[in-house]
Parts: structure tokens; C-alpha cells; sequence
């Protein structure tokens, strides 16, 4: 998909600007966007050295399970169908807690060894089971304390105030989980029905 | 409006302060633990250098022919039933599919609209409140041998709409218009 999309963006734009004539800006916009591109990501280096390795910190001290273990009554809610003290609830957790982070690398492993457990409890079936479409969908909306990325782009196109969007992001990223969950529980509901007729 | 900006600013601070304190008292080395993880950090940012130059270069393309702007002018109508700029359709239309791509493409509207204009901010909540949909279901169902998808990139999709009206909303209401 992102194949496709990649190519028609050049080659509509060059067909655009071949109409239009606007081909000096595209041959412009080749090398100017490319060396700008290369500038963003060292001004990106900055923040996610500085992140991860405070999140290294978070993680070898403990804290991270620490926290899991604060959400347990919660994620046990949203997960019904898992049995207490299962392994399949320890890496839902821990990729969750991960996610709310922004350890995106160190929540797919998790995710992935969460989903082989959720897999084992549906009786190896290669149809996803509830609690595997539930967690996709919580991992899918996005859930994050602090999105580093974005602030130090805004700091790299000079924001008086990078951080400002923390507050509405988050505000933003608790409406997508929730309506994920809800989304997700509707389907559900719907699927049963379906199987009782 | 006020919680939210205070909890902007005040947010980063705290996690450090708990984070510190926090590995202090477990007794972890938390400078070369600090070192550590921002080796990966490090790794991180060259690991996406290609994938952005890739994505800018082509969105730069799209964007010096003309043709972003005949197609935000084209979805303008549309869009001002929920307020939302047409220009961050391009945006809301790639989120679910490539994180990269996204994070490219938010950069680049940033640059041009400015990172404190309403089109600047509304793409920063945008880009961190949803995640790459199609990517994260092909790698958790596909590294577990799930084949039929259910309605799970249903739920996905679904959810990200929702996301994007919200960003909308709580953008206009938190910033003003």
C-alpha cells in the first residue's frame, strides 16, 4: 500500500507539474526536501537520546512493572477472558505500559508475545480471538504520555512552546482508546448475535 | 482550557524528577543506564533517516507541482462541516499506514504553516494521538500466524476517524481557531 502511495505522490506531482508547468519548484523541491530531511532527523537525535534513555532508567529500576502492576484491576476489566496470574496478562500489561511511554520498540515484542499467548488460550485457532482483536485495538489508537517525536520537530521549525500540545494529545489520545474499546466491544456484541441466528 | 496547559508544562518535569528519584532509591546507575538507552535513541533517529528523506522528497514533489493545493481546495467543502483544514487531509488519510510517512508529512506542514499556527498544532495531536494502524495489525497477527483479520483493522480505522474529529475539536477548543 504505502508502495503505491509513495510512487503516485512523485508522479502525479511530476505529471501535475508538466501540465502546469511547474517543474523548476518540483526539481527544486527534490533536493531542498532531501537535505531538509537529513537536518530533521539530527534535530531528532537530540530528543530521542535524551527519552530513551530516560526511559532506560524507568525500565532497569523497575518502575515500569511497578506501574503495570497499578493498572492490573483495570487492563483485567478490559480483558475478561483472560484468567488471573496467566502469562498472556504480564506482556499485555507490560506492552501497554510501554506504549503510554513511547518505547515503541520495546512495546512490538511484548504485543507479539502477548498475541502468542492470547493465541494458545483460543486454542491455536488462526482466527483472532476477542482479547487478540481488543488488544490490537488498544495498541492501534495509540495510547502516549509524551509524544517526543513531535515536539522535537516543532522545537526544529522554532515553536515558542514545543510541548504545548502534550496536554491536548493526551486529551486526544484517551478519546481514540475509548472509542476503540467501545468500537471494538460493539463488534463483538454484533459478532455474537450473528452466530446466534 | 487552563489544566490543559498547565499540565503541558508541568508533565515532562515530573516523570524526569519521578524517574530520577525513582531509580535513586533502587540503587540503579542511572547516568550509564541514561547512556545506554540513548545509544538506541541514537540508532533510532539514523533508522528513520531514510524513510523520511524517501517520504519528504516526494511529498515536496507533490506539494512545489500544485497539486496538494488543487487537492485541499477540492475537499475544502467537505471538510468545513466538522472545521477541520482540508490540508491536513493528507495527514488523517496516511496516519493508519505509514508512521513514517505521517511523521514526514507532519513536518512538512509544520514548516510551511508554522509549529504555533492552528493547521501546525492540530497536526502535532493529530500525528501522536493514533498509531499506524495496518502496520501494527500486520506484524501482531502476522508474527502469531493469524490470517483472518476479523474486524480488527475495522476497529482500527474506525477509531482513528474518531481520533481525528476529537483532534479537531479539543485543538480548536484548547488553542482557539
Amino acid at each position: 500500500m504505502i508502495n503505491i502511495i509513495w510512487v503516485a505522490l512523485f508522479c502525479i506531482g511530476i505529471f501535475y507539474a508538466a501540465i502546469n508547468g511547474t517543474m523548476a519548484q518540483v526539481n527544486k523541491a527534490i533536493f531542498s526536501s532531501a537535505s531538509e530531511a537529513v537536518t530533521l532527523c539530527l534535530g531528532l537525535a537530540s530528543v530521542l537520546i535524551f527519552w530513551l534513555g530516560l526511559m532506560k532508567i524507568a525500565e532497569k529500576s523497575g518502575l515500569l512493572d511497578k506501574l503495570a502492576h497499578l493498572f492490573r484491576p483495570l487492563i483485567r476489566r478490559i480483558f475478561p477472558e483472560v484468567p488471573a496470574g496467566h502469562p498472556a496478562m504480564g506482556y499485555i500489561m507490560s506492552n501497554l505500559i510501554a506504549n503510554l511511554f513511547g518505547l515503541g520498540n520495546a512495546a512490538t515484542p511484548m504485543g507479539i508475545k502477548a498475541m502468542e499467548e492470547l493465541k494458545k488460550l483460543n486454542g491455536g485457532r488462526n482466527t483472532p480471538s476477542r482479547s487478540m482483536i481488543t488488544l490490537l485495538a488498544l495498541n492501534t489508537s495509540g495510547m502516549t504520555l509524551i509524544p517526543a517525536t513531535v515536539i522535537a520537530i516543532r522545537m526544529q521549525y522554532d515553536s515558542k512552546a514545543p510541548a504545548a500540545i502534550v496536554g491536548p494529545t493526551l486529551l486526544a489520545t484517551l478519546c481514540t482508546t475509548i472509542s476503540a474499546l467501545l468500537i471494538d466491544r460493539y463488534f463483538y456484541y454484533r459478532r455474537k448475535r450473528k452466530e446466534k441466528k | 482550557m487552563a489544566v490543559i496547559t498547565g499540565l503541558s508544562l508541568w508533565l515532562i518535569p515530573i516523570l524526569i524528577v519521578i524517574i530520577l528519584m525513582y531509580g535513586l532509591y533502587k540503587r540503579v546507575p542511572a547516568y550509564e543506564l541514561f547512556v545506554e538507552g540513548g545509544k538506541e535513541g541514537f540508532s533510532l533517529a539514523v533508522s528513520i533517516m531514510p524513510f523520511l528523506v524517501g517520504m519528504l522528497t516526494a511529498i515536496g514533489v507533490f506539494r512545489a507541482s500544485g497539486a496538494m493545493d488543487a487537492l485541499t481546495q477540492a475537499l475544502r467543502p467537505v471538510l468545513s462541516v466538522i472545521g477541520m483544514p482540508p490540508e491536513l487531509v493528507p495527514l488523517a488519510l496516511l496516519r493508519p499506514i505509514s508512521g513514517t510517512g505521517a511523521l514526514g508529512l507532519m513536518a512538512e506542514l509544520i514548516k510551511v504553516h508554522g509549529a504555533d499556527s492552528f493547521i501546525g498544532r492540530l497536526a502535532s495531536v493529530m500525528q501522536g494521538s493514533t498509531d499506524t494502524t495496518f502496520y501494527i495489525v500486520t506484524v501482531y497477527f502476522g508474527a502469531v500466524g493469524i490470517h483472518k483479520i476479523g474486524d480488527s483493522i475495522k476497529v482500527g480505522l474506525l477509531a482513528d476517524a474518531v481520533g481525528v474529529i476529537c483532534s479537531v475539536w479539543i485543538v480548536t477548543w484548547a488553542f482557539g481557531p
